[in-house]
């Protein structure tokens, strides 16, 4: 272990004075390659992170408040998107990926997928009146069976965004290499490898700047949404035990944060619904996490740059669909920046869908929220589990059952 | 004076056989580039077609297409980026075929440059948060 230069406490103590020296992780990388590791951890107390990109698994919970007789509602829409409702009398999840009842889907191929939860989501945080229905089979405690109504996010009890899989440490580099166009989460992709779609901030993404979760963990004080918000727990589909870089980044995609925050405190710019054509509809979340250099290990790994930062390239008209291993290559984050990567000999150009610019914009909005003494660091009160934890993603194994599962 | 003007041509179904841009080359000394084009034999096409030249022989051309039954319209269509729906990701970089979407590296941002863009309307629906609007 490398000699602590500074603990939580005293961050903290920085922070409140106003005394703490913060910079976002472009800034830190120019330090680290200016001064050198050694001298930019003795100079800075927190780097900051940022991502903002289409996060599936997401969603709120909602508490739409009791009505008069009361209700126990079994089915819930908003602006017609159904929301999951098996919960308690008033109590819904509104998810992220789900669509209106009656969306032609990829129907007529491939499907426009306009709106969706992650537009509802959006929409309410805007402020903006959503039309509520709902529907009950009545019990003499709950004896309500309708309800039609509008709604605003303000006057609800509770509304907490709780999104079980965000922030993925790293993430595919989708091509196609059959001869038709194909229209996927990753965009769509053209015939031939004729482009390359990847979505992660690289550099600023937070858990490839603490790339074997040292600081980051569960109760970890976040920017959520444009809001505060705290990691709940490992994300779903943690996969920490990928092939690594010698410095310890992770080749493919690895870590996921589980997230929470107060839905009521955030802001429309950093919840934003997209629509995926012939794929579905998803939830562009802002995210941005604060590294403690609380050693120089931390250092290290905060200075990570682009160029160390390697994504594996995936063939999306195979090998995803049909859950093949098969992996074309790697390409740098600084490579994938430069628009153009090289994949089985030929130029592709690259196109992102995690945005760049917000990345930068939430890592300064964080930045900024320690400098003035808003916002202080947390320590973990438990770990994410490690590289060598032996949590793996798994398939699901299918078991078929016969005669009805009797 | 040289200039260049975007067009939309529209052919009646009789004229699809005839090489009616050949002649705006040869007979006129026009340079084209045709943006987007749906010929049909036996039906009605449309092609949309920018063409560029001196003054005096882009009216003689018009002309000569408006003589030869061609319907010719200036392109109205217009694609429109809402920069406040934009969320900077760069989804739009290569789709677009004009590189009327640009993207500033090593920043990264998104930006419209309304003279290349031919409104194909290829960017409409790849992208994620609809930025793009369709005005005609």
């Amino acid at each position: 272990m490398p000699k602590q230069l500074r603990s939580y406490d005293e961050i903290n103590e920085k922070i409140k004075k106003g005394l703490a020296v913060v910079v976002n992780a472009e800034e830190f990388i120019d330090l680290a390659d200016k001064e050198g590791v050694e001298s930019a951890a003795k100079k800075v107390d927190v780097v900051t992170t940022g991502t903002f990109g289409p996060m599936c698994s997401s969603g709120a919970f909602l508490n739409v408040g009791h009505t008069k007789p009361r209700i126990k509602i079994s089915k819930a829409w908003f602006n017609g998107v159904n929301a999951y409702a098996g919960l308690a009398a008033v109590d819904l999840y509104l998810g992220a990926t789900e669509l209106p009842e009656d969306d032609p889907e990829n129907k007529v191929f491939p499907g426009d997928f306009k709106y969706g939860g992650g537009h509802v989501i959006h929409d309410l945080v805007a402020g903006k009146d959503v039309k509520f229905e709902a529907a009950a089979y009545g019990t003499d405690c709950y004896p309500r069976k309708k309800l039609s109504t509008l709604i605003n996010l303000k006057d609800m009890n509770e509304a907490f965004l709780f999104n079980p899989r965000n922030a993925y440490q790293n993430y595919n580099v989708a091509v196609n290499l059959s001869d038709k166009t194909i229209y996927t989460y990753l965009g769509v992709l053209k015939p031939h490898l004729a482009n390359a779609n990847y979505c992660s901030a690289g550099q600023l993404s937070p858990l490839l700047k603490d790339p074997i979760y040292r600081t980051i963990g569960i109760g970890t004080r976040i920017f959520l949404g444009g809001g505060t918000g705290y990691v709940a727990w490992n994300g779903t589909q943690y996969n920490p035990g990928t092939p690594r870089t010698e410095k310890g980044a992770p080749k493919r995609p690895s870590g996921t944060l589980s997230v929470l925050g107060d839905l009521k405190e955030m802001d429309p710019k950093w919840l934003a619904g997209v629509s995926f054509l012939g794929y579905g509809v998803s939830l562009c979340v802002g995210i941005g996490v604060p590294i403690p250099i609380l050693d120089e290990d931390a250092a290290k790994w905060a200075s990570l740059k682009d160029s160390e930062l390697f994504a594996p390239v995936v063939d999306y008209s195979d090998a995803y669909p049909n859950v093949k291993p098969d992996v074309i290559g790697e390409v740098s984050y600084a490579d994938l920046k430069t628009g153009k990567i090289k994949v089985n000999g030929k130029d592709v150009e690259t196109a992102s869908l995690s945005s760049y610019p917000k990345a930068v914009e939430i890592s300064n909005i964080l930045k900024e929220r320690i400098k003035s003494g808003k916002f202080l660091l947390t320590d973990p009160v438990k770990d994410l589990p490690g590289p060598d934890s032996g949590i793996k993603f798994r398939l699901l194994n299918e078991r078929p059952f016969k005669n009805g599962g009797k | 004076m040289s200039s260049s003007k975007k067009l939309v041509l529209t052919f009646p179904h009789l004229k699809v056989d005839k090489p009616i841009v050949y002649h705006l080359t040869k007979d006129f000394d026009l340079a084209f580039n045709i943006l987007k084009a749906r010929i049909t034999p036996e039906d009605e096409g449309e092609m949309v077609l920018e063409i560029s030249g001196s003054d005096e022989n882009l009216k003689k051309g018009l002309e000569f297409m408006k003589a030869e039954g061609v319907i010719v319209e200036p392109l109205k269509k217009e694609v429109r980026w809402i920069e406040d729906k934009c969320t900077q990701c760069g989804a739009c970089i290569t789709i677009c075929p004009t590189g009327a979407m640009k993207i500033d590296r090593p920043s990264m941002k998104i930006s419209f440059e309304k003279e290349k863009c031919i409104a194909c309307e290829l960017c409409v629906k790849p992208c994620p948060p609809r930025a793009f609007e369709v005005r005609l």
